[in-house]
């Protein structure tokens, strides 16, 4: 553990550093290669829709003696290992003394014969006593199309909140990308696994909506802070980010895992106890949905966000900046985490506490970064800001020839 | 910083006095488990068989209709479906509903007829050469079987324009009702006046236009009128009459008057909104309706005409009158109706007005049958997802332990209050808005722990940074919770937002998950705000942590730094 917190500690002040955003393209392919799955999973097999949403079989059955929950959990066992893919997960419930209700998606004559002799033999009732009807969706194309378009107007809304909160529409994009990634693949992982789609995986893909632009806001309100004062800093615009990143990367470690542990337990229990159920499908859309939303909040996100601004010549600015700070003082950002044994790292932090003041934001890392510096690079070098005097006037000296009589 | 002193003691002891109030709510309620969904308790399970072969389009509109009305609100979770092409299946959570049949089969079909003839009717003849005198009687109010009774229908911009009789008025006249009129037959040159506004054309429902309709109101057909005047209500306030739109209508109200209606000149479709309340700066319940583009020209020259005659216009429901309105001048826009409502009486027409546009019609005698249904998921399900839940929060109770040792205190308490404000909520939910728990609504509350935690791992890692740029834990702790502060609001404000909007624009399950995500979200700010954050502030006057003692989880080591700064000596 101590040695997770002090990787915590050196990811924080950019000892230890890992380029997320140098190498974006790693990222950006991996998950190309995982969409491209999960669009041709869908493509190919399609998503399995529960009888919510398509209607279904309804097979009443009056049984002679009184019913109760161990006759439907019976039936519902019979039902489903009756071999018959539609009648797979079926619902199965008491309906007041005598009766049960089955219900199934539809199906075909024969496999309808199958799923009557299988409720027959489970409850010793004759054909006879088996009506049957079609139900329709209880999902209709009226909640489906409400749904869409809450949607459609959150999605809206959220875009217009982050760009206001930030000051920035591209974050809002690259959110909205990562958000984007997400579902798709989640999408994917349902097509490709044949679970059926339940008003629950429903909920589950909301809850993951919400989850990742959640994630996203906290990774990009730590950019946000990071590179409100470029101008200062010696540290280009998506050196800022991938700092603001790696800062935040311990929380997001410790939040997803946090928030997997317990979906990662449901999921374990109703796979292994249960078989098919409704918990298993909520859990898996949630446990990939979650993992996926931490993921592009710092691999998708952050790097699309860096490249979207860095055509701004603010950005391009800061880039120069940096470039030139580098030329100038070798050790002034030490990039890469081999270098951890830089010389002169451990007379930073403590031993010099007011020099180290001034620099404490730009580069507390510590390191030589006083070298030599030519007149013209002096000015980037020894950038002016607001100071901490809180506006009161300061004395001010003044050459005496400057001076007032 | 100039803020006000920090007063954590004295929050934390609001926080608690508001959960137990909280708490205190549950126990006055009555019931410590809440109310479980359709797939874990089962529920009441209605089935209605609708008259005649209505089409496809008609039945699933009818649904969504009826699913409107039982789910509303969204957190019932009631489930709605077609079945065999002419029935439609209610299933709604918890031991008995049966109070809902009625509620979910009675009002169907909605309409609005002027009314030819209230209690009495005078012969065709005679009825074209009543005075102004009598016409004017419902103004003066006492004359007439409706005096009493009276409520206003006004324009959407509150200009009083009308009398409204209204259903069911407590101490309701019986006497009164038994004086003969004929309020609504008054034909004098003001009705011509007013009525060529009216337009002759049928509108989109196949209704008879105003023009005809006012034409039989005023010369009702001799043998509608000796059917009328042979008609006696039922004494049990059964209603068998049959409600066809194209034709004229004998029926009563629930006070057992009765009337001679025009065939309808608005359907109960043509209704795009109604809802109840105070008016600002009102003292009386009142009901705001408002049409869609056919029913408000129909409604303004219905209104236009009858205003200047005091005649009545009755809104019909399932065949009984359940409202006559009056109007003294043309209602262009959404109207209001106003009078005597008790909250539940403007709720229960708004209701009405808004959901009781059934486009199919059902069998009341036999075709309504309820049955009790049993759990659709089998027992075990419950069990292992809370086993799940439970093994999952010890999981990470033990995570925020070991990798925050002193401070995973402060999560694991803060979760368990988080549960038990949860707990508190879903009872009160339960209770007040027939909220019901189903299983993805408590995989949802387990999954809500990993971002409820999220905002204290925020704020923890804040105050490490803070304590690694050399400032002490009681330093960090402040000059983090802003940063902290900030980070929180505005990542649960998308979880509001998302919330809120689903919750406005969304039906069904999607409304009850949006309920769930907007509570938890709020739970999740509360706690962060009135209980994370002031005990943290109460500890960090501690030695043990301040100190950066080893299990406290700021020490230099969990740090990852060489020395921490200790309060005042930096």
């Amino acid at each position: 553990m101590s040695k997770f917190t002090r990787l915590g500690n050196e990811l924080y002040t950019g000892k230890r550093s890992i380029d997320f955003v140098g190498r974006k393209w790693t990222w950006y392919a991996i998950s190309g290669v995982i969409i491209v799955a999960a669009i041709l999973g869908l493509s190919i097999r399609g998503l399995n829709m529960g009888m919510d949403f398509t209607g279904g079989s309804q097979y009443t059955v009056t049984v002679s003696g009184t019913v109760d929950q161990g006759v439907a959990d019976k039936v519902r066992t019979a039902v489903g290992g009756a071999g018959v893919e539609a009648a797979a997960d079926p619902t199965v419930t008491t309906s007041g003394q005598h009766n049960l209700i089955v219900r199934t998606k539809s199906m075909s004559t024969s496999e309808n014969r199958t799923v009557v002799a299988a409720i027959t033999k489970a409850t010793g009732a004759a054909a006879d006593d088996i009506s049957q009807d079609h139900v329709g969706a209880s999902w209709g194309k009226e909640v489906a199309t409400k749904a869409i378009e809450g949607l459609i107007i959150f999605l809206i809304a959220v875009s217009i909140f982050i760009a206001a909160y930030t000051r920035q529409w591209k974050m809002s994009a690259a959110a909205l990308v990562a958000l984007a990634h997400d579902v798709l693949i989640t999408v994917g992982v349902y097509a490709l696994s044949g679970f059926e789609v339940t008003p629950a995986t429903v909920t589950g893909f909301l809850t993951i909506l919400g989850f990742s632009l959640y994630d996203t806001v906290v990774v990009f309100d730590k950019i946000k802070e990071n590179t409100k004062n470029l101008r200062g800093s010696k540290r280009s615009f998506a050196q800022a980010s991938n700092l603001a990143v790696n800062q935040t990367l311990v929380r997001s470690i410790n939040t997803s895992t946090v928030a997997l542990i317990p979906v990662a337990a449901i999921l374990w229990v109703s796979a292994v106890q249960l078989g098919t159920s409704t918990l298993k499908d909520l859990a898996l859309a949630l446990f990939v949905g979650m993992a996926a939303g931490t993921y592009s909040s710092i691999f998708i996100a952050t790097p699309l966000f860096v490249q979207l601004k860095s055509r701004e010549p603010e950005v391009v600015d800061s880039e120069k900046r940096a470039q030139r700070a580098r030329q100038v003082d070798p050790y002034a950002f030490v990039p890469a985490a081999t270098d951890s044994e830089a010389p002169l790292s451990e007379t930073g932090a403590l031993e010099n506490p007011e020099e180290l003041r001034d620099d404490a934001d730009e580069a507390p890392g510590g390191g030589v970064r006083r070298a030599p510096v030519a007149p013209q690079d002096r000015r980037p070098a020894r950038p002016v800001r607001e100071g901490g005097t809180a506006g009161r006037p300061q004395p001010s000296r003044q050459p005496r020839s400057k001076r007032g009589k | 910083m100039a803020s006000k002193k920090a007063r954590p003691g004295r929050t934390l002891i609001i926080f608690f006095v508001v959960l137990a109030i909280a708490y205190g709510l549950v126990a006055l309620g009555g019931s410590w488990k809440p109310e479980l969904g359709l797939d874990l308790q089962g529920g009441t399970r209605i089935q209605m068989i609708a008259k005649g072969h209505p089409s496809s389009d008609a039945m699933s509109e009818a649904r969504d209709i009826i699913d409107q009305r039982v789910n509303g609100s969204g957190v019932t979770a009631a489930k709605v479906t077609t079945q065999g092409g002419n029935q439609i299946v209610v299933e709604i959570p918890g031991d008995s509903r049966q109070d809902l049949v009625d509620e979910v089969s009675q009002t169907a079909q909605l309409r609005f007829r002027l009314v030819a003839c209230q209690d009495t009717c005078a012969t065709s003849s005679s009825s074209a050469t009543t005075g102004g005198g009598t016409a004017s009687a419902p103004a003066t109010g006492g004359s007439t079987g409706i005096a009493g009774q009276r409520a206003a229908l006004g324009f959407d911009h509150k200009v009083p324009a009308a009398k409204k009789h209204k259903k069911a008025a407590k101490g309701g006249k019986a006497a009164s009702a038994a004086t003969p009129t004929a309020t609504a037959t008054a034909t004098d040159a003001p009705t011509a006046a007013a009525s060529p506004t009216t337009s002759g054309e049928p509108d989109q429902s196949g209704d008879i236009s105003v023009d005809d309709a006012l034409d039989f109101i005023n010369n009702p057909p001799a043998d509608q009128v000796a059917a009328f005047n042979a008609f006696t209500c039922p004494t049990d306030g059964a209603n068998n009459v049959e409600d066809v739109p194209g034709k004229p209508l004998i029926t009563c109200d629930d006070q057992g008057r009765k009337f001679l209606l025009s065939p309808a000149i608005i359907e109960g479709t043509q209704i795009s909104d109604a809802s109840s309340g105070i008016p600002q700066g009102g003292v009386q319940y009142e009901v705001n309706v408002s049409f869609h583009s056919s029913g408000r020209s129909a409604f303004a020259d219905a209104t236009g005409a009858i205003s200047t005659t005091n005649q009545l216009m009755a809104i019909v429901l399932d065949g009984q009158v359940i409202s006559a309105l009056t109007a003294s001048s043309r209602i262009n826009g959404g109207a209001t109706i106003t009078g005597d409502f008790t909250q539940e009486d403007a709720q229960a027409l708004a209701n009405n007005l808004k959901f009781g546009a059934l486009p199919v019609a059902f069998d009341k005698e036999n075709g309504i049958s309820s049955a009790t249904v049993g759990p659709s998921l089998a027992g075990n399900q419950l069990s292992a997802g809370l086993w799940a839940g439970g093994v999952g929060l010890l999981l990470v109770m033990l995570y925020c332990l070991i990798y925050y040792r002193g401070l995973g205190l402060v999560v694991v308490g803060s979760l368990i209050i988080a549960g038990a404000s949860t707990y508190a909520m879903v009872l009160l939910l339960s209770k007040s808005a027939d909220f019901t728990l189903d299983l993805p609504g408590i995989a949802g509350l387990i999954v809500a722990v990993g971002i409820t935690a999220d905002s204290f791992i925020v704020y923890f890692e804040r105050i490490r940074d803070e304590m690694r740029e050399g400032k002490s834990m009681r330093v960090a702790v402040e000059s983090g919770w802003l940063r902290a502060r900030s980070t929180c609001l505005a990542a649960d404000a998308v979880s509001i937002l998302a919330a809120l909007i689903l919750y406005i624009f969304a039906a069904g399950d999607v409304r009850g998950f949006a309920f769930a995500l907007g509570l938890s979200t709020i739970i999740d700010l509360v706690v962060f705000f009135y209980f994370t954050h002031p005990t943290i502030q109460r500890l960090s006057h501690y030695k043990f942590f301040n100190r950066g003692h080893r299990l406290s989880g700021l020490d230099a080591e969990a740090l990852g730094v060489d020395r921490i700064t200790v309060g005042g000596r930096a």
